[in-house]
């Protein structure tokens, strides 16, 4: 668990935050046809008579987004409803091909969730209340620069399914944003509903922000926040308008409800000037679409079914593997990591050795490629075995690190590589002293000086022995060596 | 209730019907004359009534999470007013601001 | 004017048998059609057609049916499908500008499961604009006369497809029904009008005015025409998610089914003193044929029904409101020239939508829209559920059919009805069923001045078997009186 937030900077004001997050739900096909939801292909190939709204077209709901959307939502603390209604949101934009969209108001999927992001000063948890999880249809892309004088529509994106995931406006600082955005992102992350991607647009967040005096009851008006790319912006966007607000309620001034832009190379918040007079969505149940009916049964499979959450794993790992905060922080912070790391732990027996591994190695090529862990080319199994042959001496730690590397280079097993680059392990006795010897025998000046006191030198002869084996030498034996040569 | 020529102009905008200013009274007076029929509803008494059931008590059918896509018999350029390098073209918006916008 | 002497059934069974070729069929139904002028210069009830690809699926079937594929209930059957229905030939204007030459890139269900039967789609017929009218004179390309008497309009708003079974150039024809545009042009043209219960046809592929209330319909020259075109469309579709699972029942099968014990109700408010003496003299003779048939009549009560127009004409043009949203140039139909899309979006709508459309998406957007939700949407979808109540209660209390009249009068003369509101009022008869979603049949039961009376059966949900059964005994008995 992250420590007590800090407080924040205002003294008189204190900003009042909801985020809402849209999250795109990792089905093979759109929520009301079976178009395939896939990124990146060419614009308007995943289209059809339904996500093109031509005229005499129906919806008709995919199961599993309705399936994935539960997940989140209990993952989430929400209670899902047996049933919940479809509405037309209705408004008129070109890559919203019917004009409305098909989305949840009166009778969501879900409602009263929570995150407990932290704790407050005097202990008690901090919980950001989600008052609905809902689910939706995304509209499809504008673009705006590529052809002059036009804007160029791509509705591939038309009908996918989202779910929006609605917070009480209980967040304070755009630290506390932060932290309920990271932990969001982790808990579906955990339950594996979506990419989570942001620059691929799969997770998006709007906040609302208003401020009032510490300690006053009544909301202020609160505007609305959008076109934020990243956590850090969604933070530094809150920032900003809480700083443009408070310098209006300071100068007597009165703030205005409105939409507002992120401008992350300016770091400033511009209105969004579209909005001619206030959106009236003309919100009503869609008539082509009866209720969605769940029954409790159905939703406790869902429940029964769901991965270990990120709270549960990390109890666990701190029972099971006794592995300190730190390193439990780090191990967990992605499911399929912190799937790794116990592949790796239970084969070898030894968490902590796996844990620094894991921590170090693997997540250093990962950091560089940028790759996801599920495409890492080693194998649990096999850096299971690599260790295991370091502890049993078969290696040298040193030796190990290289046999590693080729390891991500080749994908190949570590014995076949300790053996084609002859990385064994040197014990040999013979061996280790004639390269001990033909050490000393550049260093004498240096080994005088050791002899003198300079105790120190030793991990020089030490190193200088490694490198003369190829890193091959046992480091053991090798101490031993020139402590039996500094007595005898 | 009675619908104001500012109301017709809200909703014409609402509905981008694009109305001739001078059609707003007339259309305006129309509206009143069909809405004033309507009041009869607001007397009747609907407490008792219970929501509005769709078709069937299975509620809305579910569809496996595959399959093909339903095919076009024409391509999309046979009908569409204006494409190009596969997009559908519209007029550029009004206020740039509008772009970064993506939807309302 | 001849009707042609066969009906779809004996058509149907003699291109099984080889002894009447499709081809020529389908050639007759032309020759039929430019007969009575059914193009723009006269009764203006066909808009599109295409002569060439029904000769074609003509000689297909016959080609199928000599390599030993089993021929379907219409086989060789020509029909008409109204506008607003989708076909991959001839276009699908729903009688606007707004859709003017577009041709759909999908099939409807019934139009698909229609040619499975074997029947040949040979035109696309007129209809009020967006099915919103009950006189077929909203249409962008112009009214439709009624064969009967082309001084007066055929109905609406599937005026088309009515006027081209009474004209004899089909049996069988497909129009939409929400507030009775199947029934009421049925009963002003002297043919039969099915409208199906809610959710017994698809809807993939019937444009949509009112989701909650549309139901694809059938024409026919006979109730015997008419059971089989339903017979070939209805079902479950999984494109259509208020489509029902319900079982498809026989309709021809219960053609000489007795009457003996049924229970007919005769609601009062149906039968209100203002109704035209003549109409009301037509169905108690229907009724008095009825009780010769075996049946007992009962007088009922369905309280809610004046409250009907009102409520109607609010849900319906505020689903229409929103369905008729997406027709707004970018993907397809007409596309106003401009530079900006906010004048692109007006300048196509305001040209490509008549005056009614127009209306009812004003008025449906009002009845939406913020302050007025509750007061006006909400208290419909309530008082709807009381209509829908009134049925349910009086077939709980045993009655099967009701009897009503269709509509108030017969066919009025082509422009003489100014006020949107009177308009309305042709379908004080029919919305309730709409509303309910039970399904209705309209039928010939006499004449006025010439003008044909059509007679109203009200059944419960998915009970258009005893719909039909009651209908076939009637045409049965009235005989030749339904057309004098």
């Amino acid at each position: 668990m992250s420590a007590t937030v800090a407080a924040p900077a205002s003294a008189k004001y204190e900003m009042v935050v909801g985020l809402e997050v849209h999250v795109q739900l990792r089905t093979r096909t759109k929520l009301f046809c079976n178009c395939s939801t896939q990124f990146g292909d060419p614009p308007n190939r995943n289209t059809c008579p339904v996500c093109l709204a031509l005229p005499g077209s129906l919806p008709v709901v995919n199961e599993s987004a309705v399936e994935l959307a539960t997940r989140a939502a209990l993952a989430l603390g929400a209670e899902v409803h047996e049933e919940s209604i479809f509405a037309r949101k209705n408004y008129f934009y070109p890559d919203l091909p019917k004009g409305y969209q098909i989305s949840q108001f009166d009778k969501p999927l879900a409602t009263d969730g929570g995150l407990v992001i932290g704790e407050r000063p005097d202990g008690a948890p901090l919980r950001i209340g989600i008052t609905r999880v809902h689910m939706e249809e995304d509209a499809g892309k504008s673009i705006h620069d590529r052809f002059s004088g036009a804007s160029a529509i791509d509705l591939n994106r038309a009908g996918v399914p989202l779910i929006e995931i609605v917070s009480e406006p209980d967040i304070r600082s755009s630290a506390e944003a932060g932290s309920y955005l990271r932990l969001l992102k982790q808990v579906l992350e955990y339950v594996d509903v979506s990419d989570l991607n942001m620059e691929e647009g799969s997770l998006r967040v709007d906040a609302n922000i208003s401020i009032r005096e510490r300690g006053a009851a009544k909301l202020g008006t609160k505007t609305e926040v959008k076109n934020m790319n990243s956590f850090s912006g969604v933070e530094r966007a809150l920032e900003a308008e809480f700083a443009r607000q408070v310098a209006i309620v300071d100068g007597r001034g009165t703030v205005e409800q409105e939409t507002l832009l992120w401008d992350a190379d300016r770091g400033t918040v511009r209105p969004a000037r579209s909005k001619e007079g206030s959106h009236d969505y003309r919100y009503f149940p869609d008539p082509d679409l009866p209720p969605l009916r769940l029954t409790n049964e159905w939703i406790a499979r869902i429940r029964d079914r769901l991965p270990e959450l990120p709270d549960a794993r990390r109890r666990r790992f701190a029972e099971e593997y006794h592995l300190g905060a730190y390193d439990i922080d780090v191990l967990t912070a992605s499911p399929r990591v912190a799937d790794y790391f116990e592949s790796v732990a239970r084969a070898h027996g030894d968490a902590k050795t796996a844990a620094n591994w894991v921590m170090g190695e693997v997540l250093a090529v990962l950091k560089n490629t940028g790759a996801p862990i599920q495409q890492f080319q080693v194998r649990p199994a096999d850096l299971a075995t690599l260790l295991d042959m370091v502890r049993a001496g078969a290696v040298s730690n040193t030796a190990a690190k290289r046999i590693f590397a080729l390891m991500v280079q080749t994908g190949d097993r570590p014995e076949q590589i300790a053996e084609r680059e002859g990385l064994a392990q040197v014990g040999d006795e013979t061996q280790l002293a004639s390269w001990v010897d033909e050490v000393l025998s550049t260093q004498a000046a240096e080994w005088q000086r050791y002899l003198a006191g300079e105790k120190k030198l030793l991990g020089v002869f030490v190193g200088a022995v490694m490198k003369k084996s190829g890193g091959r030498a046992d480091p053991r034996k090798v101490n031993q060596l020139l402590a039996a040569r500094a007595s005898g | 209730m009675s619908v104001t020529d500012a109301e017709v102009r809200h909703v014409a905008a609402l509905a981008r019907l694009g109305l001739d200013a001078e059609r707003i009274p007339t259309i305006a007076a129309e509206l009143n004359g069909i809405l004033a029929h309507m009041d009869v509803l607001s007397k009747v008494d609907t407490s008792q009534v219970g929501a509005v059931t769709g078709v069937g008590a299975a509620g809305t059918p579910l569809r496996v999470d595959g399959g093909n896509q339903i095919p076009l018999a024409r391509p999309r350029e046979a009908f569409a007013p204006a494409m190009r390098d596969g997009f559908l073209l519209v007029p550029r918006l009004a206020t740039h601001e509008d772009l970064d916008a993506e939807s309302p | 004017m001849t009707p042609p002497a066969l009906s779809a059934a004996e058509l149907a069974r003699q291109h099984a048998a080889g002894t009447l070729a499709p081809r020529e069929t389908v050639e007759r139904a032309f020759a039929r059609a430019a007969e009575v002028v059914a193009g723009p210069a006269g009764l203006n009830a066909i808009l599109w057609d295409d002569h060439e690809a029904a000769l074609g699926a003509a000689g297909e079937l016959a080609a199928l049916q000599h390599a030993g594929s089993r021929p379907g209930p219409l086989a060789g059957v020509p029909v008409v499908v109204k506008d607003n229905i989708a076909t991959l030939t001839m276009p699908t204007t729903c009688g606007s500008r707004i859709l003017e030459g577009y041709v759909s890139a999908f099939e409807a269900t019934v139009v698909t499961r229609l040619r499975a039967a074997g029947a040949i789609v040979i035109g696309k017929t007129n209809m009020d604009e967006f099915a919103m009218g009950s006189s077929t004179e909203n249409s962008a390309y112009g009214p439709t006369r009624n064969p009967i008497d082309p001084t007066r309009v055929p109905g609406g708003s599937s005026g088309g497809s009515a006027a081209c079974v009474a004209a004899g150039i089909v049996r069988v024809a497909l129009g939409s029904e929400t507030g009775g545009s199947v029934r009421q042009p049925a009963a002003f043209c002297g043919v039969v009008g099915v409208k199906p219960t809610y959710g017994r046809v698809s809807r993939y592929g019937l444009v949509a005015f009112a989701s909650s209330l549309d139901q694809v319909g059938v024409f026919g020259r006979t109730v015997e025409d008419a059971a089989i075109g339903l017979g070939a469309i209805a079902g479950r579709d999984r494109y259509d998610s208020t489509s029902a699972d319900a079982p498809v029942e026989d309709y021809v099968g219960v053609a000489n089914g007795s009457l003996d014990g049924l229970v007919i109700g005769r609601p009062r408010e149906y039968f209100p003193d203002s109704l035209d003496a003549r109409v009301r003299d037509r169905c108690d003779a229907t009724i008095d044929a009825l009780r010769q048939l075996g049946a007992t009549v009962r007088n009922v009560s369905l309280p809610h029904t004046e409250l009907a127009i009102p409520t109607y004409y609010i849900i319906a043009p505020a689903e229409a409101s929103s369905n008729l949203a997406r027709f707004d140039g970018v993907r397809y139909g007409m596309r106003a020239k401009a530079a900006a899309l906010r004048d692109m979006y007006e300048g196509t709508r305001s040209h490509g939508f008549g005056p009614e459309v127009t209306r009812r998406i004003l008025l449906g957007t009002y009845v939406l829209s913020a302050g007025y939700y509750d007061a006006y949407y909400k208290k419909a979808q309530e008082v709807r559920a009381l209509i829908a109540d009134d049925f349910r209660r009086v077939f709980d209390g045993g009655v099967q059919v009701l009897l009503t009249p269709t509509a108030p009068t017969p066919a009025f003369p082509l422009g003489t009805k100014s006020d949107p509101y009177e308009m309305y009022l042709s379908d004080i008869f029919t919305a309730t069923a709409n509303l309910a979603g039970v399904p209705a049949l309209s039928l010939p039961i006499g004449r006025v001045d010439g003008l044909p009376v059509g007679g109203q059966l009200i059944g419960r949900h998915f009970d258009e078997a005893t719909l039909f059964r009651v209908a076939f005994a009637l045409e049965r008995a009235l005989g030749g009186s339904a057309h004098q």
